[in-house]
């Protein structure tokens, strides 16, 4: 599929405010899935800082706004192939050993409910059991927007029953983690859902890594593994280690954020 | 259990202590309390009263100063220095390595989970290689002496050790009051540790700075009790002593604000943990920080010592693995010895540990300052048991080692002088070439027999010399 994408994020302040600082993972990875065109990250008032690929192969950029500013837009437009790779992330080049995706972190933390979880699945093999756990969190958070938010953990998601992709990628890393397998979260686009709607928020899903196949996308939200709609960003142990922005400001006012994000199929 | 006594080679006096034996001997009784309260009004003076090591208590108590120094012989310490810069070596190329491709994982040396699953393993920092690929800039090893030519390290700090300002005020006072000392022994300098240590900071600033680099040493504040030591080697240094919300991140770098305008920083001496470095990679709720800091790092806009990550080098799991890595980066034997060290969490590890309690020592492994600790030669049955009642409701907690013989040192006492048992921390440099000054942190335990030398267990500190040819 050939993309565009809009992305747009503004940060409306009651205060105005000096010295914002951002880190932006807000570039498309590069493996055999994706293939990126053009690509502009522009951030109002601000200066393009330092970027440069970290570990994980995702591209950071920094961005400085001095101010003050009573609000900023990160503005992201763009143009990208993708192609079907079942799931695969082929010709990713990074250097962080997959043991350290092992690690549990405060949105992932394991309970009693989803040690419980973790172990009620069984697969024939580690593929299999991916496919089984990642079932089993769609199977038991029905996905409904609204009743969690940002910092809901994956137990909490677990306990309430609902949640949206962010909480299905917690829920399904930590279960993969307590089973041995590497996993982590990944934050991207999603073109549209399996039913053919446009999806027009940002979007998440789970990486999980299976022996002699590397890491592999499951998105427990929709029941699927990422294909030619999903366009990848980067990724991390949860959500906010995964974070496309993340940013601090010297200000003591309110902060209101308002996202818009477009995803569109061109015409080859 | 013998105990290797420094001053003595047989019956007679060791060569190195002669002239000390002698200084001792002639000294008047009422000269030696003056002169020990002089040196606790100086110490009180210079306001160096902070606690060593993190061990907490009350951060203005005054640790006891010795004025017996220890003595070390040329020789003696030609064999240490090179044993401690064998083992600086390995440990930067350890973390080279596993922030790197892990060469010593996949040669199944050290097992891949003890490393990328430690809570001290940075995933941000893989594939980034700091200036020189140094990643621990100033290493404290712990050491101690079991006899003449045997020393053991405890541990190792790769982080941020605490202590050299001792170093170098027991040094100062020494000189002051005893200048006659210094005139009639061929004692090696340490006063030039500040220059060393800036010249270190200095060699590993980032490719981008193209003047003399500007270092700074970022504190967490006031409240920390290593601040006096943070503005101390500021001041020696002449470089400013900064907390976070001095600096800040614009554009590509990172700078300091000044009475004239921003400063651009080149090499920061940080102070704080790496969760509190920045918010924007590391604990989102960090005050002490700077926001932005890590991609400026990350991009080669500025240096940070030790670099983040460095501390999975220290971790006590790892500690069993120096001498392996010695092995395997150096090519070499190891010239200081590892203690042998028990993981409680091993069964076969716990089985021997339970039966052998009387003869061991037994540590938390998160835990420091000598708090909550076993020395069992030193312990009664019942302290014994209750320790055992401990292990057994977390085993996972501690780890134990053989109790050493730690050697003992000439120091006052009461009575005149007696050994009291000795450990030492020298400060090894690594920048674009390893320095070490000669000497280091002695710290004694005052009470008899007593093997634990931390300063909240009765410890106190010793000026420690080297003997030029």
């Amino acid at each position: 599929m050939r993309l565009k994408i809009s992305h747009e994020t503004v940060y409306r302040y009651g205060q105005p405010i000096r010295n914002l600082v951002q880190s932006l993972r807000l570039t498309p990875s590069v493996f055999e899935g994706q293939k990126t065109h053009e690509w502009q990250i522009d951030v109002s008032g601000g200066v393009k800082g330092p970027g440069f690929r970290d570990g994980a192969g995702d591209w950071i950029e920094g961005w400085t706004v001095r101010g003050p500013v009573d609000h900023v837009t990160v503005r992201i437009t763009g143009r990208i192939d993708t192609r079907d790779m079942a799931g695969v992330l082929r010709g990713h080049r990074e250097m962080i050993h997959p043991l350290t995706y092992l690690r549990d972190s405060p949105a992932t933390r394991p309970d009693d409910a989803l040690r419980a979880l973790a172990q009620s699945v069984t697969g024939s093999d580690p593929l299999d059991l991916a496919h089984q756990l990642s079932a089993s969190v769609s199977d038991r958070i029905a996905f409904r927007p609204g009743v969690t938010h940002t910092g809901t953990t994956a137990s909490q998601a677990l306990a309430l029953g609902e949640g949206v992709c962010q909480d299905h990628t917690h829920a399904l890393t930590a279960i993969a983690r307590l089973r041995g397998l590497p996993a982590r979260y990944v934050s991207g686009y999603l073109h549209s859902t399996i039913d053919g709607q446009a999806h027009d928020a940002a979007h998440a899903w789970a990486e999980i890594q299976v022996e002699g196949l590397g890491w592999i996308g499951f998105d427990a939200a929709n029941r699927c593994c990422p294909d030619e709609r999903y366009v990848r960003l980067g990724s991390g142990l949860d959500a906010a280690d995964a974070a496309p922005i993340r940013g601090v400001a010297m200000g003591t006012g309110s902060e209101d954020m308002d996202v818009s994000v477009r995803v569109e199929e061109m015409a080859q | 259990m013998s105990y290797y006594n420094e001053m003595f080679e047989g019956d007679s006096v060791r060569d190195p202590y002669a002239r000390l034996r002698e200084w001792v001997e002639t000294m008047p009784d009422d000269f030696r309390q003056m002169k020990q309260a002089e040196a606790e009004a100086l110490f009180r003076r210079i306001g160096i009263t902070f606690a060593v090591y993190g061990e907490g208590g009350d951060p203005d108590r005054l640790i006891p100063f010795d004025m017996m120094p220890r003595v070390f012989e040329q020789a003696e310490w030609r064999r240490l220095e090179r044993g401690i810069k064998q083992r600086a070596r390995a440990l930067n190329a350890f973390l080279r390595d596993v922030y790197g491709r892990g060469e010593i994982i996949r040669a199944g040396r050290i097992p891949g989970r003890l490393v990328y699953q430690n809570e001290a393993f940075e995933k941000s920092v893989v594939g980034f290689v700091p200036p020189r690929g140094v990643y621990s800039h100033i290493i404290g090893i712990d050491l101690v002496r079991t006899a003449k030519d045997e020393f053991y390290v405890l541990e190792d700090n790769c982080r941020t050790p605490s202590g050299v300002s001792y170093m170098l005020e027991n040094r100062e006072i020494m000189m002051r009051m005893f200048p006659q000392l210094f005139r009639g022994n061929r004692i090696e300098p340490v006063d030039q540790y500040p220059d060393l240590l800036r010249r270190t900071l200095e060699s590993v600033a980032p490719a981008k700075c193209n003047d003399r680099p500007t270092c700074v040493i970022l504190t967490p504040g006031h409240y920390n009790s290593a601040y006096y030591e943070h503005s101390f080697l500021a001041n020696l240094m002449g470089v400013e002593l900064v907390e976070g919300q001095d600096l800040f991140v614009d554009g590509e770098f990172c700078y300091m604000r000044t009475t004239t305008g921003p400063k651009r920083v080149d090499v920061i001496y940080r102070r704080i943990d790496d969760p509190y470095l920045d918010p924007l990679c590391f604990r989102p709720d960090s005050m002490l920080g700077i926001p932005g800091l890590m991609d400026v790092y990350r991009s080669g806009g500025v240096s940070i010592c030790s670099a983040p990550g460095a501390g999975v080098a220290d971790d006590k799991a790892i500690y069993t693995f120096v001498p392996e890595m010695i092995r395997f980066y150096l090519g070499e034997e190891p010239i200081l010895n590892n203690v042998q060290t028990w993981t409680l969490w091993k069964d076969d590890d716990y089985r021997y540990v339970m039966e052998h309690l009387p003869e061991l020592v037994v540590k938390e492994v998160h835990g420091s300052g000598g708090y909550g600790m076993l020395v069992g030669p030193k312990s009664t049955k019942e302290e014994i048991e209750v320790f055992r009642a401990k292990i057994q409701a977390n085993p996972s907690n501690y780890i134990a080692q053989p109790t050493l013989a730690l050697s003992t040192c000439p120091t006052f006492v009461n009575e005149g002088i007696a050994p009291r048992h000795v450990d030492l921390r020298p400060y090894c440099l690594c920048g674009d070439r390893i320095e070490l000054v000669p000497g280091g942190l002695t710290r004694v335990a005052l009470r008899e027999g007593s093997l634990v030398v931390n300063s909240s267990q009765g410890g106190g500190v010793k000026d420690t010399w080297v003997l030029s040819e």
